[in-house]
């Protein structure tokens, strides 16, 4: 049985990759296990300046999901050159997945450019859809326009692949995607969270500070292969796919709407070890499928 | 840390919404008063938070207030139920520093941790002073066993209904100590630190997502920078504390 994908023309041993914001740099992770395992990951969303994010309350529990309103906490790309990923080498041995994030199109570019001569990274993963940041994160997200120029901008300054991560928040996902395709991104990632709340009985107020937050987990699951089955239909370049994710038959299922590779998010922080569990599983179910090759299945679904 | 499965032996109410949980498994992973355990409960998403009341060999004993649907699933947990649980979470308090005669005051659901701490600094031969507070009578708990652990113990009532009536701060100007615990509802962490006369070491509390580090939900602004409630805390040293709220 062969569980090898070929991401943007990397090659990945499998194709599970725990999500930006649930995996920090990795090396917390291998303090658990070997997180070599993994097809790769993507790190923590990074931005030009180090952030705190949202205030406190930032987490609410939700039916089979939670909300987030963190905000892109990071401590800015210089520090993350200069510390996180030094400390990410001493575990990690694959190309790893850059998650970037910023404010306007020369933060993102001010921030990839500087990635972009890092060895460790593997893929951008350009994000344009955090739905916890004002005045950037997901406006950048739900206008094709806005998509594409971020995109073009990314990619005059960058040598890697770079994978646009995209919102669930807009009414055209697929224009937004063709957008992107057709400003030179060399994949689509997709879903981000879904913008959501929660309402606390006792003291009728928001459950989060920031009001709103991004809803992830398994009741996410529908609309997000929703989603990748439309821009599979739509787009050329391979999708990066996730929402929901926490087994390995979701893992298949993701892939029969059109993913290339899978992110697995929220399940991460219910259970430190939900991806090291779903690649160990992926032989068994490919099995009871009858999936030699991972890769025969991706869009398998049209 | 460590995920592993802990089996309910008893679970009894010992005060008003007060409930007493004794587990049974490998606690190896625990390793210093103040830390938590974050427990999965059959139908929640994420789990739940709870800090360590006691450990001793394989047995963990945790209290807790029901506030909510996960605390009250809790509550009602059968003997013989198992949680999968992650265990030894956070840092924890740091017993080197405490002097020959340290205070303690717990808050509460803030009283649990200060429990096995207390239970420590006895066996090293410290002389610790206990100060517990609740809003009434009705919610007092464990007075008597600080007692047998051989602390001296003045319990307060911010009503009167019981012990010296108001908050713990009142108490603790009367009394001579070396250094400080304590866990509680903020405003009493506050409280505490503006009356303290020493230094010491206060444990936060903040709504989770993940309990170990990885997803950023818990995160404060201290004096050293920023630090996760549930990685680099909940104890945190009286000196790098930002009150921002």
């Amino acid at each position: 049985m062969n569980t090898k994908v070929k991401l943007c023309g990397i090659e990945m041993s499998n194709p599970i990759i725990p999500a930006s914001g649930t995996f920090g740099f990795g090396y917390e992770f291998a303090e658990l296990y070997d997180i070599n395992i993994l097809g790769t990951f993507s790190f923590k969303g990074t931005t030009k300046d180090k952030r705190f994010g949202n205030p406190t309350p930032r987490i609410a529990e939700c039916e089979r999901g939670m909300i987030n309103s963190v905000g892109l906490q990071n401590p800015g790309v210089e520090d993350v050159i200069k510390n996180e990923l030094p400390k990410l080498k001493t575990c990690f041995s694959k190309p790893v997945m850059a998650n970037v994030s910023g404010f306007s199109v020369d933060e993102y570019v001010y921030t990839c450019e500087k990635l972009d001569k890092e060895s460790q990274i593997g893929w951008f993963e350009v994000n344009v859809s955090c739905p916890n940041v004002h005045g950037g994160g997901m406006s950048f997200g739900t206008s094709p326009e806005a998509a594409a120029e971020v995109t073009a901008a990314v990619k005059k300054v960058t040598t890697k692949p770079v994978i646009v991560k995209l919102s669930p928040n807009v009414t055209d996902i697929v224009s937004i995607a063709k957008a992107c395709e057709a400003a030179g991104a060399d994949g689509i990632s997709l879903i981000n969270t879904l913008l959501g709340m929660r309402i606390d009985l006792k003291s009728r107020k928001p459950v989060v500070a920031n009001k709103m937050g991004g809803f992830s987990g398994p009741a996410i699951k529908p609309v997000a292969l929703r989603m990748v089955y439309q821009v599979y239909d739509a787009v050329k370049i391979p999708i990066v796919g996730g929402g929901g994710i926490s087994t390995a038959e979701d893992v298949i299922e993701m892939m029969l709407a059109g993913a290339t590779a899978v992110e697995v998010g929220a399940a991460n922080l219910v259970d430190p070890f939900a991806c090291k569990n779903i690649i160990e599983d992926l032989p068994r179910v490919m099995e009871k499928y009858r999936i030699e090759n991972l890769t025969d299945i991706i869009g398998g679904a049209h | 840390m460590k995920d592993v499965n802990l089996k309910v032996i008893s679970n009894k109410q010992i005060a008003k919404n007060t409930y007493e949980s004794v587990l049974e498994g490998d606690v190896s992973h625990i390793t210093a008063p103040g830390q938590f355990v974050n427990i999965k409960l059959e139908g929640k998403f994420l789990r739940r938070p709870i800090s360590i009341c006691a450990v001793e060999d394989n047995r963990l004993t945790l209290i807790y207030k029901v506030v909510g649907a996960g605390t009250e699933q809790m509550a009602e947990a059968a003997a013989g139920t198992v949680w999968q649980t992650l265990t030894g979470l956070g840092n924890g308090y740091d017993l080197t520093k405490s002097g020959d005669k340290p205070l303690l005051i717990g808050g509460g659901a803030g009283v649990p941790p200060m429990f096995e701490l207390c239970k420590r600094l006895v066996k090293e031969g410290k002389a610790p002073v206990v100060i517990l507070g609740f809003n009434t009578k009705d919610e007092v708990f464990y007075e008597n066993e600080f007692k047998a652990l051989g602390a001296d113990v003045v319990v307060c009532t911010a009503d009167g209904s019981y012990g010296t009536q108001g908050f713990v701060t009142t108490p603790m100007e009367t009394v001579d100590y070396t250094y400080f615990y304590t866990c509680g509802p903020e405003p009493m962490l506050k409280a505490v630190f503006k009356a303290s006369k020493t230094s010491g070491q206060l444990s936060f509390e903040e709504r989770m997502g993940c309990g170990f580090g990885a997803c950023m939900g818990c995160s404060c602004k201290t004096i050293t920078g920023y630090k996760r409630i549930c990685k680099e805390g909940p104890v945190m040293e009286k000196e790098e504390i930002l009150w921002e709220k």
